[in-house]
């Protein structure tokens, strides 16, 4: 059997050939993708370079996935920020969403025309525990009833205001689905139904607006968000399969051009004695996005959280060394640095800044209280100081010559540290870019996906 | 039919937890949705989950002796979050030393507290108050 897996991507078509009779990755290529005229073009051009560089490759099956005109748009609505809001959130991002806005409470005419200029694919509206507050939702789907714009909604809020829910959004024309909530009792997290039903959006309408039904014409598979592939990917790679096992907890960091994606599989369980858990539970697979920390349409965001002072002190080049190369990326994002020119580790400082910075956001923090019992740690989300594995995706850290050093940004700072990060991780990479592919692949044959995993995922 | 939301907790940096699981056991044992927020709870947090659960009580536990502290303007929030008439109960060791308990309820219900439980109450000691204040809010 031989597989060719797609992705589609914003910039690039990536095209990975896979041989399961001699379990090989026989060669990998690239095109730009072709969106705006006829996707199938980029993925002619990037086979073309495939069958140069291995000859004539006769696939068995096609398996594709899909991040190009802008990915899974979503936004989420909520109605406490730090519970069904969030809820909502992470829901959504786990789908493999790209989650331009949160809202939460009763959203006002300003947010209602700030969903309407987002122009979103789909919007997830929750708010309210089974039983709970009915009001905030219901006004929500009034205002959405309001909202111009072809999106779909899921909802996925309190049940027991699902009917008037229902009834609100039949008597508009837009398509929508309900399903359980994100948040049926007080702190507990139940996302994989309203994750399931975004993913079937995304197969159903989500495809064909983005003009890939070509594509999905040919595909063996249901093409899938592409952050989602590389979710299972992870997974895979952490929880190994059932006959095969797997290397553990992990952590990955994918730093693109417009967002840097951190992905955790660990529980997260505190590993500090004294330690009180706050907060939302998290899920073990968790994925984040943060969409101002980028190497290239996010560099000048990136810049300004990382602090370029802070940037030039720590790599000891002048700023405005730092800001020309900076402005000059922002101008033409096809910029590329010189191997070994000093353009590259202002490349490799900002791009462990986007590591720091986004693991930080990522991972969950202790706060220490003093009582009249002694020192106790209050820890809301994931503790992963006990994380092993730290993966590099994405062409920054995979193109670098010292990709260990961009990976640094996510190790905790030690003790005094807010942030639960990993305290002694070992580092590793995915230099050809393989976990979107994997994660496609594992819908076919894991035990392959696996194997190939972890002879290609190498350690720094 | 369950008698009512409450959420239930263990106010500031105070980790007395075996009382608040009585309490929980109790309560649910008694016909109410609880939601227990468990030890160490911020005013922020209780609110937060008043919110979500469209609750009718707040009950605030406290033993450590710092509760006057920790409740201080915990009425003015919820009224800023919308949730003016939800009933705050507080019960517990509130205050330190042997301070006359007229004078500490008069401080807590100045507070904005609709209830105030002397030392040593059981839960159950509240369970009359509790239903008919629920009730009447519910009219």
């Amino acid at each position: 059997m031989k597989y060719l897996t797609a992705d589609f991507g914003s910039t690039y078509t990536k095209l990975t050939a896979i041989d399961a009779r001699c379990e090989e990755i026989v060669g990998t290529a690239t095109a730009f993708t072709t969106i705006a005229t006829n996707v199938m073009d980029g993925f002619h051009e990037a086979m073309k370079r495939l069958e140069t560089a291995i000859g004539t490759f006769a696939y068995d099956r096609l398996l594709c996935c899909s991040s190009a005109a802008g990915g899974l748009r979503m936004v989420a609505l909520g109605l406490v920020p730090e519970l069904t809001a969030k809820a909502a959130r992470t829901a959504a991002s786990s789908a493999g969403a790209k989650v331009i806005r949160t809202f939460s409470f009763e959203i006002s005419e300003a947010e209602r025309k700030a969903i309407e200029a987002i122009n979103p694919d789909l919007v997830l509206l929750c708010g309210g525990t089974d039983g709970g507050n009915r009001e905030v939702i219901v006004s929500n789907a009034h205002k959405l009833a309001e909202t111009q714009g072809d999106f779909s909604i899921v909802v996925a809020g309190n049940k027991s205001a699902a009917d008037e829910v229902d009834t609100i959004l039949s008597s508009t024309n837009k398509n929508f689905v309900i399903t359980e909530n994100v948040m049926p009792q007080f702190n507990q997290l139940n996302i994989e139904p309203a994750r399931q039903e975004i993913k079937k959006l995304f197969i159903e309408r989500i495809v064909q607006a983005k003009g890939l039904s070509s594509v999905q014409a040919i595909a063996a598979n249901e093409i899938i968000p592409t952050p989602l592939a590389v979710m299972n990917g992870c997974e895979l790679l952490s929880k190994g399969t059932r006959d095969s096992e797997g290397i553990g907890d992990l952590m990955a960091i994918d730093i693109g051009g417009a967002t840097t994606d951190v992905y955790s599989m660990s529980h997260g369980y505190p590993t500090l004695s004294n330690v009180q858990v706050k907060g939302l539970p998290e899920p073990y697979a968790k994925r984040s996005v943060e969409g101002d920390l980028g190497m290239r349409y996010s560099l000048r965001s990136l810049v300004e959280t990382a602090d370029i002072e802070k940037v030039s002190k720590e790599i000891d080049f002048p700023v405005n060394e730092i800001q020309t190369w900076v402005d000059a990326c922002h101008r033409t994002p096809q910029l590329l640095a010189a191997e070994g020119s000093r353009e590259q580790a202002i490349e490799e400082a900002l791009a462990r800044g986007a590591a720091r910075i986004a693991t930080e956001r990522h991972c969950g923090s202790w706060e220490s209280v003093y009582t009249p019992f002694g020192q106790v740690f209050a820890l809301t989300g994931k503790d992963l100081s006990e994380v092993t594995h730290v993966i590099g995706i994405g062409g920054v850290i995979a193109n670098s010559p010292h990709p260990a050093d961009i990976l640094k940004g996510a190790k905790s700072e030690g003790e005094g540290s807010p942030h639960a990060k990993p305290k002694q991780p070992g580092y590793l990479v995915d230099k050809r870019y393989i976990f979107a592919s994997m994660g496609l692949l594992s819908q076919e044959n894991k035990e392959l996906a696996l194997k190939l995993l972890k002879r290609e995922i190498v350690s720094l | 039919m369950s008698k009512g939301t409450v959420v239930i907790g263990v106010i500031g940096a105070d980790v007395h937890a075996v009382g608040n699981k009585i309490i929980d056991f109790a309560l649910r044992e008694a016909g109410y949705n609880v939601i227990n927020l468990g030890v160490m709870v911020s005013q922020e947090e209780y609110i937060q989950a008043a919110i979500e659960t469209d609750a009718d009580a707040i009950l605030v536990s406290s033993l450590y002796g710092h509760g006057e502290i920790d409740c201080q303007g915990l009425r003015e929030k919820c009224n800023e979050a919308g949730l003016g008439d939800i009933l705050l109960v507080v019960g517990g060791n509130l205050v330190v030393g042997k301070q006359n308990f007229e004078e500490v309820e008069a401080r807590f219900l100045d507070m904005g507290f609709n209830k105030v439980s002397p030392p040593g109450t059981p839960i159950e000691g509240i369970f009359d108050y509790l239903e008919e204040a629920i009730a009447a809010r519910k009219k």
